[in-house]
């Protein structure tokens, strides 16, 4: 029986990076409007501005504890574009295997500790995987989550020997890196590194990293679940199945990655965006920021970042978010690591975006895909090193300049935008991955990512935190405190 | 004097509800990291139990907040009231600026509640100890700590809190946390090692706090010598022209490491200083040393000015030749000599 809409608040919303509350309005068991809301407001824009421009390296970086090198790196290329200088060659290397690292360790963690626990709720104790999902991904105790933060601290070390630790790494420059290897070290991080292979090989995929790289189709997911390896990728496309994850979470189809980690032919993954079934170039003058329903000054229409402004207007009842609108050509835009892939052509994000589009079963997918194509990758940048060429280039830092800086962050696409006067930053304006898939309504009522994926969403009998809501928001990897910083 | 009482093993597991307010997560983060044990193992070796974390709990929303209120009613045993990220106090003194998400209530104001309820309370990182990058600039989020404001006494708790153990806020600082500063604190905790004297005068465990992050830092010898970097990517020191504070910064950095074999200093960056009140305005560029009359402002810990200053002139007049080349290069150009055996 049909009945009114009620309103459901869910939150603390835990495993996601920092905070988050989403409202929902519920009939007939399903998710009929959503509100997303990020509730912590700190304001580092602000915090940055006045400062001389090479503090945004210490500073930015703290903005977030999950993605700090990729605050880090777009704060690194910004400096290195008002300065008018490259990174060495070594220094280019270095920075990707430094970025990478922290790209597949947030990868692990949020496959194992936050996404796949809620598969151990006892809410699902009749499914068949039950039993196996409890025992690998209980909170917190699982097997498979303790593995996988073991592998993650061993993952880290790479951190340890290049950049001193992790998080809030300071040894990423605008002209590379603040230390250089040798080849005792490069040893130390091939074994590093072949640990964590072994370490994935066995447990996650059951299979040579290769060989899930190579996955081309979505058929091929298909043989994987039914025949494929045993391994905590298998256990995942099994529950998908069960549960139809396919069903849940698309929102717009609409990719965007500024694209990660240049070799000397190119970047590995390729910039640009993908929508209705066609790749686009990049066009970072596209981009700008609606007000509307941020608690923001600045309602009167949208701001291109170099000339954005945050100041939070308190006293605003319209606005249900710290959150900001980003639109890119006026629309909203995915990012993340199936956007990344989707983007960068791999021919299974590829199949996957044009037969079923982002869902909870696709942007796991891509994240896992991705983790393994990204770690061999990684062996490669290690033999690249030249211990004896030089790390960092030197710059002088203008007076006066504008210049931004793009990178990709585990969860997506990460910009900061600096205007320099007086020697000073004048002007700081960040967009993180998650303030374009959480964003709020722009001033012509498009809800963000986040608000249209969930519509649709099934509510169990009684249910007061959804089920189908947490798996449709920690698919795509939230981090919550890059989203309003 | 009467000795102090050795470990003791907690009859029932040590409870530690964790949150999250005006910060990043690195703490977190960076918690994740602890090794050989892990996490887990660390914890379980002395009977240490997380009630909530907000990564680690399988809770979501209303468990979560029945879990909170089992806390306040006393149903639920708080041991340490760990707390992450600054307190927000603006604007206008509403906290409004971090609400606890489905709460409607200021995180703040959960915090205070809860930490009236709890034996111990805990700052894990700068920002809720005093503040730390959150409160930087202008402040905009009018942010403190729990219990220092910056340098200064009084924070979200206020001078005169006590949690039920008698003890002030513990302030382990850092920004990050090493992952064992918080597992040794909250071991040293539910062991009941923990007393007044053994923290500092900013409250911070002087088991890391007593250290100064120049004890095994690898550019020591380039020190010695006033051997100095000049540039990112040097190997000298880099105290004299890149701002490095590690000669005034307490902390284990260098002894204990990070990441495996990690420090900001062998990563080729300067000391910020990261465990101190205000260390995110130092009054410069974090890659600046201010000086006058070319000797650095910010002298090392406990040291005379006139002997730095004497030991100064006589080290760089003293410089090896090794030393003074590779100081400004980013790999040894000159290795130290191999003396000859027979001489020694």
């Amino acid at each position: 029986m049909s009945q009114g809409p009620t309103r459901l608040v869910v939150g603390p919303f835990n495993r996601v990076e920092g905070d988050l509350e989403v409202r929902l309005d519920v009939a007939d068991g399903a998710v009929r409007e959503a509100f997303v809301s990020s509730p912590l407001f700190r304001g580092f824009e602000r915090i940055l501005e006045g400062r001389d421009p090479r503090d945004a390296l210490v500073i930015a970086p703290r903005i977030c504890g999950i993605c700090s090198v990729s605050q880090s790196h777009a704060a690194a290329v910004a400096l290195a574009a008002l300065q008018g200088i490259a990174p060495t060659d070594n220094g280019r290397v270095a920075t990707n295997l430094i970025l990478a690292t922290e790209n597949v360790a947030d990868h692990l963690t949020h496959f194992h500790v936050f996404f796949m626990p809620d598969f151990a709720r006892a809410i699902y104790e009749d499914r068949p995987w039950f039993a196996t999902a409890a025992r690998r991904f209980k909170a917190a105790q699982g097997e498979s989550v303790r593995r996988a933060l073991a592998t993650r601290t061993t993952l880290l070390h790479v951190l340890g020997l290049l950049a001193g630790r992790w998080p809030h790494t300071l040894a990423l420059q605008p002209g590379g890196v603040a230390k250089g290897a040798d080849a005792r070290d490069q040893m130390r991080l091939l074994a590093t590194l072949g640990a964590v292979r072994a370490d994935l090989e066995e447990r996650l995929y059951g299979a040579p990293l290769e060989q899930v790289a190579e996955l081309s189709a979505a058929a091929d997911l298909d043989a994987w679940r039914r025949a494929g390896p045993d391994g905590d990728f298998r256990l995942f496309l099994e529950i998908a199945a069960d549960l139809d994850l396919v069903t849940l979470g698309r929102a717009h189809d609409r990719f965007l990655s500024y694209g990660a980690y240049p070799q000397a032919d190119g970047r590995l993954y390729a910039p640009g965006t993908f929508a209705g079934g066609r790749d686009g170039a990049l066009d970072p003058a596209a981009i700008a920021e609606d007000h509307t329903f941020a608690r923001m000054e600045g309602r009167e229409g949208p701001h291109a970042p170099f000339e954005g402004s945050t100041f939070p207007d308190a006293a605003d009842e319209t606005g249900y978010t710290w959150c900001k609108a980003p639109r890119l050509s006026g629309l909203t835009f995915e990012t993340g690591a199936f956007a990344r892939q989707v983007v960068a052509g791999h021919p299974l994000a590829r199949d996957l975006a044009t037969a079923e589009g982002a869902n909870v079963r696709s942007r796991v997918v891509g994240r896992l895909v991705e983790t393994a194509r990204t770690l061999v990758a990684m062996e490669g940048w290690v033999r690249e090193l030249e211990p004896g060429a030089p790390w960092c280039a030197q710059g002088t830092m203008p007076h006066a300049g504008r210049a931004f800086g793009l990178t990709e962050a585990a969860r997506g696409a990460l910009g900061h935008w600096m205007v320099v006067e007086k020697g000073r930053i004048a002007r700081y304006q960040i967009i993180a991955p998650t303030t374009w898939n959480f964003s709020p309504r722009d001033a012509g009522g498009q809800p963000g990512p986040l608000e249209t994926a969930l519509v649709g969403a099934p509510i169990r009998q009684g249910e007061t935190t959804p089920v189908s809501v947490q798996h449709i928001v920690r698919s795509f990897d939230p981090c919550m405190v890059c989203t309003v910083h | 004097m009467s000795a102090r009482p050795g470990p003791v093993p907690p009859r029932r597991p040590f409870t530690v509800l964790w949150l999250q307010s005006g910060g990043c997560g690195g703490c977190t983060m960076s918690l994740l990291c602890a090794e050989a044990p892990d996490l887990s193992a660390t914890l379980a070796s002395a009977n240490i139990r997380f009630l909530w974390h907000p990564t680690l709990s399988e809770e979501t929303g209303a468990e979560a907040l029945a879990l909170f209120d089992a806390v306040l009613s006393g149903e639920a045993p708080l041991d340490a009231l760990c707390v992450e990220g600054a307190l927000l106090r603006g604007p206008n003194g509403t906290g409004r600026f971090h609400m606890l998400a489905g709460t409607n209530v200021a995180t703040i104001e959960w915090v205070r509640r809860l930490a009236a309820v709890a034996e111990h309370v805990v700052a894990v990182g700068t920002c809720a100890a005093y503040g730390g990058v959150t409160a930087a600039g202008v402040n905009p989020a009018d942010a403190c700590g729990l219990q220092y404001d910056g340098r200064r006494p009084g924070g979200a708790l206020g001078t005169a809190f006590r949690s039920r153990s008698g003890l002030p806020v513990i302030n382990v600082a850092g920004c990050p946390t090493h992952p064992n500063w918080v597992t040794e604190t909250l071991m040293l905790l539910a062991a009941g090692l923990i007393h007044a004297d053994d923290l500092d005068i900013y409250a911070r465990p002087r088991f890391y706090a007593d250290h100064l992050v120049h004890h095994g830092c690898p550019r020591n010898e380039y020190y010695e010598y006033k051997a100095s970097a000049e540039k990112m990517s040097d190997l000298g020191c880099m105290m004299e022209h890149l701002g490095c504070l590690g000669t005034q910064a307490h902390g284990d950095c260098n002894t204990r490491l990070w990441n495996g074999e990690g420090s900001c200093t062998r990563g080729g960056h300067a000391c910020i200083n990261c465990t101190a009140p205000e260390f995110e305005e130092p009054g410069h560029a974090f890659l600046d040393t201010p000086k006058i009359g070319g000797i650095p402002v910010g002298l090392p810990t406990d040291m005379p000015k006139a002997w730095f200053i004497a030991l100064s002139s006589l080290a760089k007049a003293a410089t090896p030749e090794r030393l003074r080349r590779n100081a400004t290069s980013d790999h040894v150009l000159t290795p130290p000599a191999v003396r000859d055996i027979r001489k020694r």
